[in-house]
């Protein structure tokens, strides 16, 4: 059962440097009642390019859902997310920070940056499956996106 | 075991969906403490503890109504997401609108997620349970001190 109306599958960006959260995620997308396209770049720069489609990316799709993770090589995923929420054509994407770290000053922070949630990466593998389709199900049959 | 309770304001009018949501969040696995109030007028007091909002508790969570009387929900998120203190509050807009402005608008001024409040009753409860598991549950909210210890 989706709530969402769209006549495209959805577009996701993962911005992720560790391999074995890429793949896992990937996995449990695959999975996901809702047709989608997970993208992938693995530092808060690529992630920057990606988004302003410039270079390599200029004929990627806009992505209706971006997953971030926080410490990213080259910039860092709070400069990355503050730069998304600055721009007023990229800030409506909504931005799930999905990241090792249960910081206090993290999590108030990236909620005041304007993160539209905030999730810790368990560490166990079942539970980190688990994550992922409840962002699914979530943010792909419940939530309205905006478009594009 | 010493269980934390999060707080919810509702901002809603119709006193159907209101009672609806407080028996849902009711059931919930995780405590919560839902408090409502019925127009955009009074959600700002109430968040800003004013008048005889005085010992009001600061919610977790924010689900808004956008269509509401005294002041439109539109302008209650906008008024939250410019403050300071109350933008890192997440706000669920739980609307009847499916109009894609509006959608854009919400996402434009910062709120946190929108969805469409379904008409049918099993799917409005269903949505009001995925809103519970996905807020209290999954996410982490911007406020540690009401964070109920997972069990």
């Amino acid at each position: 059962m989706s709530f969402q109306d769209f006549g495209k599958s959805i577009d996701i960006l993962l911005v992720e440097d560790n391999p074995g959260d890429i793949r896992l995620t990937q996995e449990a997308f695959k999975e996901g009642k809702v047709f989608n396209n997970l993208h992938v770049v693995n530092d808060g720069e690529e992630a920057v390019e990606f988004l302003y489609q410039r270079g390599k990316y200029k004929d990627v799709p806009r992505p209706d859902l971006i997953l971030l993770d926080l410490n990213l090589p080259k910039l860092d995923g709070r400069a990355v997310l503050a730069e998304i929420k600055a721009d007023t054509d990229l800030r409506r994407i909504p931005v799930v920070i999905l990241t090792t770290s249960k910081a206090e000053e993290d999590i108030l922070r990236t909620y005041d940056l304007h993160a539209n949630c905030y999730i810790t990466k368990p560490i166990e593998l079942e539970e980190f499956i688990n994550i992922v389709h409840n962002i699914e199900n979530f943010w792909l049959s419940i939530v309205k996106l905006p478009k594009a | 075991m010493n269980e934390k309770v999060i707080n919810i304001l509702l901002v809603e009018d119709s006193m159907g969906d209101i009672r609806l949501t407080q028996e849902v969040f009711k059931e919930g696995k995780i405590r919560n403490d839902l408090v409502y109030v019925k127009n955009g007028e009074d959600a700002l007091a109430y968040l800003h503890r004013e008048g005889k909002f005085a010992d009001a508790v600061r919610p977790d969570l924010i689900l808004l109504d956008l269509n509401l009387p005294r002041k439109d929900g539109r302008a209650v998120l906008d008024e939250i997401k410019s403050d300071s203190d109350l933008a890192r509050i997440p706000v669920v807009v739980l609307t009847t609108s499916s109009a894609e402005e509006d959608i854009q608008r919400m996402y434009d001024l910062h709120a946190n997620c929108f969805i469409t409040k379904p008409f049918d009753l099993d799917k409005f409860i269903t949505v009001a349970k995925s809103i519970q598991d996905f807020w209290f549950s999954i996410v982490k909210l911007p406020n540690s001190t009401n964070q109920p210890f997972k069990t």
